[in-house]
């Protein structure tokens, strides 16, 4: 076992601080050290968006960061999301309506992503939608529903802010 | 899938980053955004025994314009940064246009300028737009600092002109003449994948409409940018043509550029794709050229 480093982060708005190898990857860390197993972790090389992440807001493949370097930083996982255990954010919500996920693995990641997407550009043309998650794969929907669900988000938040 | 073991050190100002180079050198290695870096320490292709993270400095996170007009854009600037900032857009549009094609926002999120940089994949967009805007860059070591031209620092796949012992602190970006106009164009099988060919291609115009400069680089055309100055000289001193256009792609995607081929494209495909890029990317940069020419 290597040196330890202390690990002192906030996730879905929680202080926690551990003990960690350098060369924990933030995705083990997330899902070992600290029990939050929504997060996926698929390629493990950046490719695959499963374990996409918000870090200070943004999102990024908690694959290719160290645990070590989320030290002083602010996290959301997809268990961050929703406000309640019997409430879903409104993007979670407009999937299940639209049917945007089948197996679910990919789900985490490209929820994350989208989060933001949607934030910035509250109404997405299909083009960005599919520019938005071609950084995340899905090998059971063919997208299709996916991008129903994202725009179906996009008129729930345009409701949402009447 | 994991990395072995490693010491790691956030060193909290770079000349403390530098020390630790020139204690460890070939043995370290710098941690930038890390997107190329831990995916290579994941499948265990790289194993330093020690990294120097620099997500902590943020001196290197700049940018900015030098009095004579070039930008100045610190190593650990981030690509999501460089996309979106408004003296990037102006000054380097080239570069502008170039970011959205730099893999996903995930990654450019977290990716650097420095670290693809340093990095050099000849599959990489940044490389090459480094090398069609005349780039310079800074590399800094405990004995001191040098400027190395873009055209000088790659030196083949995955290869630099950096010493173990330094560190890529600076870019330098001088601006485009007036007159200029400029593209950038690859093709992916994917958005955000890596492309099968790509090209960075400016012009300068007189007033005549008359060619005085133009550079066409290629990426994934080569085991680094290939720069083809055969095919740019063929453009000087000519106006706009279909036939100087031609001659100039015939050149640099049959006698130019050597693309070795994989698994998603033969090399005579690559070589196609460079020929078709050229044409499209230098009939835009000629309409960029034109509007921007002073009458």
């Amino acid at each position: 076992m290597g040196t330890l480093h202390k690990v002192s982060l906030t996730v879905n708005g929680k202080q926690y601080e551990r003990q960690t190898e350098a060369r924990t990857l933030l995705s083990d860390f997330l899902r070992h050290d600290l029990g939050l197993t929504g997060t996926h972790v698929g390629c493990e090389h950046g490719v695959c968006g499963a374990c996409t992440i918000l870090f200070d807001a943004q999102p990024i493949r908690s694959c290719l960061t160290l645990a070590v370097q989320a030290n002083g930083h602010t996290i959301t996982t997809v268990e961050g999301l929703a406000h309640s255990q019997s409430e879903l954010h409104p993007l979670q919500q407009a999937f299940w309506e639209a049917h945007g996920l089948q197996c679910g693995f990919c789900t985490p990641g490209i929820l994350m992503t989208l989060v933001p997407f949607l934030e910035e550009n509250p109404h997405p043309s299909e083009t960005e939608i599919r520019e938005a998650i071609s950084g995340n794969l899905c090998r059971c929907t063919g997208y299709q529903h996916i991008v129903d669900a994202v725009k179906l988000a996009a008129e729930k938040y345009a409701k949402r802010d009447a | 899938m994991k990395p072995p073991a490693f010491e790691y050190h956030a060193p909290d100002s770079l000349d403390a980053a530098l020390e630790l180079m020139a204690q460890h050198g070939a043995d370290a290695k710098v941690l930038a955004g890390g997107q190329s870096l831990v995916p290579a320490m994941n499948f265990r292709v790289a194993q330093p025994a020690l990294l120097v993270d620099l997500n902590g400095l943020a001196e290197l996170d700049t940018i900015r314009q030098s009095d004579d007009g070039e930008l100045r854009i610190g190593a650990m600037t981030r690509q999501r940064r460089l996309e979106r900032d408004p003296l990037v857009a102006q000054f380097a549009p080239l570069l502008h246009e170039a970011m959205p094609h730099v893999a996903h926002p995930q990654i450019r999120n977290r990716g650097t300028l420095g670290g693809s940089l340093a990095h050099a994949d000849p599959a990489a967009e940044l490389p090459v737009v480094t090398v069609a805007l005349g780039a310079r860059f800074r590399a800094q070591s405990a004995n001191g600092q040098r400027w190395i031209a873009a055209g000088q620092f790659f030196h083949g796949l995955f290869t630099t002109d950096l010493t173990p012992e330094e560190i890529l602190v600076e870019v330098a970006q001088p601006a485009l003449a007036p007159g200029s106009g400029w593209s950038f164009m690859e093709v992916a099988r994917r958005h955000g994948d890596y492309a099968l060919m790509g090209i960075a291609a400016w012009v300068t115009l007189d007033e005549r409409g008359i060619c005085q400069q133009a550079r066409l680089v290629y990426l994934n055309a080569g085991d680094g940018p290939v720069d083809a100055r055969q095919a740019a000289q063929m453009l000087i001193g000519q106006r706009q043509s279909i036939k100087a256009i031609e001659a100039a792609a015939a050149m640099a995607s049959e006698n130019e550029i050597a693309p070795a081929g994989n698994v998603h494209a033969s090399a005579a495909y690559q070589r196609h794709l460079a020929r078709v890029l050229t044409r499209r990317a230098l009939k835009q940069a000629y309409e960029r050229a034109r509007v921007n020419t002073p009458h």
